[in-house]
């Protein structure tokens, strides 16, 4: 606590780094699993497939996504934000294709008959009564990244990560806690201030 | 007007075709009920006629166009479509359920908020009650209502409806066939109808064409179909008690008049030839009092049934 009344300019450019890259992360992250997902929906084989892919990258650490990148893109922010979106991908882009393919059957035919052009349907009708599943699948995606995020020290990436790898080099506990404690509250504050959020979303969509 | 030419589907994998060589004629401003078991292709053939299905063999012509030419998403705009399920949007209120397709046509807001009022006033639904709902709010039969709505807001002149009443009621059920008939009468739409119940085919088809395994067994006027099955399935499909039926169809005005009064209450307006039997079996007499005054009899009733 000494170390944060003392460097309270570097405890918030840490925040700040920290959520930014999260931020993009998970931005590129969904604007790639959307429309991915609403195109894999409609082809049953390849749903399934990419299905059985994403869970199959789910397993793989993020560590291990981050070190995979790192002779492939090196080191600083924009590699970073390629991983972080890379994990933010597979919980939205499942969801995304289980919402659909899961909505009432009845809608979907209805916006084909009634003359919906394919992005129409997406826009009114297929994404909204996914949205439900699209946005925990969001709620997961963004967790791991907010935790993930505090990875991209070790390739330069920046963010509260780096105050705990300076606090471990210098032999700072201060700084380091500081940092760690920091990058806990931040993924229990997005997983409880977007898990309100779905609660509210789900009961607006199904009308229940 | 709907053409179906040699229309043929045949789904990948499937062992033989699910609708078989069809062709049928839905003239302008008629109906035509498609009825058959399970299975024999009624779904089928209705969504080629709005490309939901793409035929494999065939011809569909709408008001004179070939529908395969025209864009599928414009040619659906111009086709009413209530479906087998109803399928409102969970999302969006009746009114914007309803305003769906004049939205999609780029009508201006006043004239789709006008447009929904009447159509629901149309279905028998009050706009002040109902617009502002969510389809979860709705009864079945309100939800089937607002199903219908749908499919007539934008003044389609072709409508096509998959058993537009499967999940009501009999009491219901008889009450919407009322209305949808009075809708028919006075919109004159071009109408190709799905359902499973041969009284409500007859009812609200000017013809009825009776399906088999994607084949066309009968095509016919409702009163013809009912007089003279083609086969003995179209017979046993139809029902031991279609002369009965078939009764319903006529009023009293397609027999003659006799002046002698007939005991018991005089038939309400509106009454069908079923009715007036109905009412000789309930007084056990051979006639039945006419609206006003006069009677009919019931040996007239078995000649003209036996006409057919
Ligand atoms: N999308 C599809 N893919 C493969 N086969 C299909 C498809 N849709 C329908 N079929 C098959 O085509 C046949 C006719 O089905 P259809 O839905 O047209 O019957 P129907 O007469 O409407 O039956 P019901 O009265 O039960 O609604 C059935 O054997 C069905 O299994
Ligand atoms: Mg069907």
């Amino acid at each position: 606590m000494e170390w944060l009344r003392a460097n309270p300019g570097l405890f918030l450019g840490a925040v700040g780094d920290h959520l930014l890259l999260s931020l993009t992360g998970l931005a590129i992250g969904i604007a790639l699993a959307l429309p991915l997902g609403i195109a894999l929906a409609h082809r049953p084989r390849l749903a399934e497939a990419s299905i059985m892919l994403a869970g199959a990258l789910r397993t793989i650490p993020s560590l291990a996504v981050l070190a995979a990148l790192l002779p492939l893109l090196g080191v600083g922010f924009t590699p970073s934000v390629i991983a972080l979106a890379l994990l933010a991908l597979p919980p939205v882009l499942v969801n995304t294709v289980i919402g659909i393919r899961t909505a009432d059957r009845a809608a979907l035919e209805a916006a084909r008959g009634l003359g919906m052009t394919g992005l129409q349907r997406a826009l009114r009708v297929e994404l909204p009564l996914a949205a439900p599943l699209i946005f925990s699948g969001l709620r997961v995606a963004a967790v791991q990244v907010v935790s993930a995020a505090a990875l991209a020290t070790f390739i330069g990436g920046g963010g509260l990560g780096d105050l705990v790898t300076q606090g471990l080099a210098l032999l700072d506990t201060g700084r380091m806690l500081v940092g760690a404690i920091a990058i806990a509250l931040l993924a229990l504050a997005t997983e409880a201030a977007l898990g309100m959020l779905e609660r509210h979303l789900a009961t607006r969509v199904r009308g229940a | 007007m709907i053409e179906i030419d040699g229309l043929s589907k045949r789904w990948p994998g499937a062992d033989r075709a699910s609708v078989d060589g069809i062709s049928l004629t839905v003239p302008e401003g008629t109906s035509c009920a498609l009825i058959g078991p399970s299975g024999s292709g009624k779904t089928t053939l209705l969504r080629m006629v709005n490309r939901l299905v793409e035929p494999s063999a065939g011809t569909i012509r709408i008001g004179g166009e070939d529908a395969r030419a025209m864009d599928a998403t414009r040619l659906r705009r111009r086709i009413g479509y209530v479906i087998q399920d109803v399928g409102l949007f969970p999302h969006w209120d009746v009114a914007a359920n309803i305003a769906t397709v004049p939205s999609l046509l780029g009508w201006d807001h006043a004239r789709i908020k006008a447009r929904v009022e009447e159509v629901l006033t149309l279905v028998g639904l009050d706009p002040g009650r109902f617009a502002a709902r969510r389809p979860h709010e709705l009864s079945g039969g309100e939800r089937q209502r607002v199903g219908v709505a749908r499919a007539l807001a934008g003044d389609p002149p072709v409508l096509l409806m998959d058993e537009p009443f499967g999940a009501v009621d009999p009491v219901q059920r008889g009450r919407l066939q009322e209305e949808v008939l009075r809708l028919l009468q006075q919109l004159r739409k071009t109408v190709l109808l799905v359902t499973h119940d041969v009284a409500e085919a007859v009812r609200l088809g000017d013809a009825v064409a009776l399906l088999r395994d994607g084949r066309l067994v009968q095509h016919a006027a409702a009163a013809e179909i009912l007089a003279r099955p083609a086969d003995a399935f179209a017979a046993e499909f139809l029902g031991a008690d279609r002369m009965l039926l078939r009764l319903a169809l006529f009023p009293l005005s397609a027999l003659p008049r006799h002046a002698a009064p007939a005991p018991g209450p005089a038939l309400p307006d509106g009454a069908t030839l079923r009715d007036a039997l109905a009412r000789m079996l309930e007084t056990g007499t051979t006639s039945a009092g006419l609206p006003g005054s006069g009677s009919v009899t019931l040996a007239d009733l078995l000649a003209f049934a036996g006409r057919g």
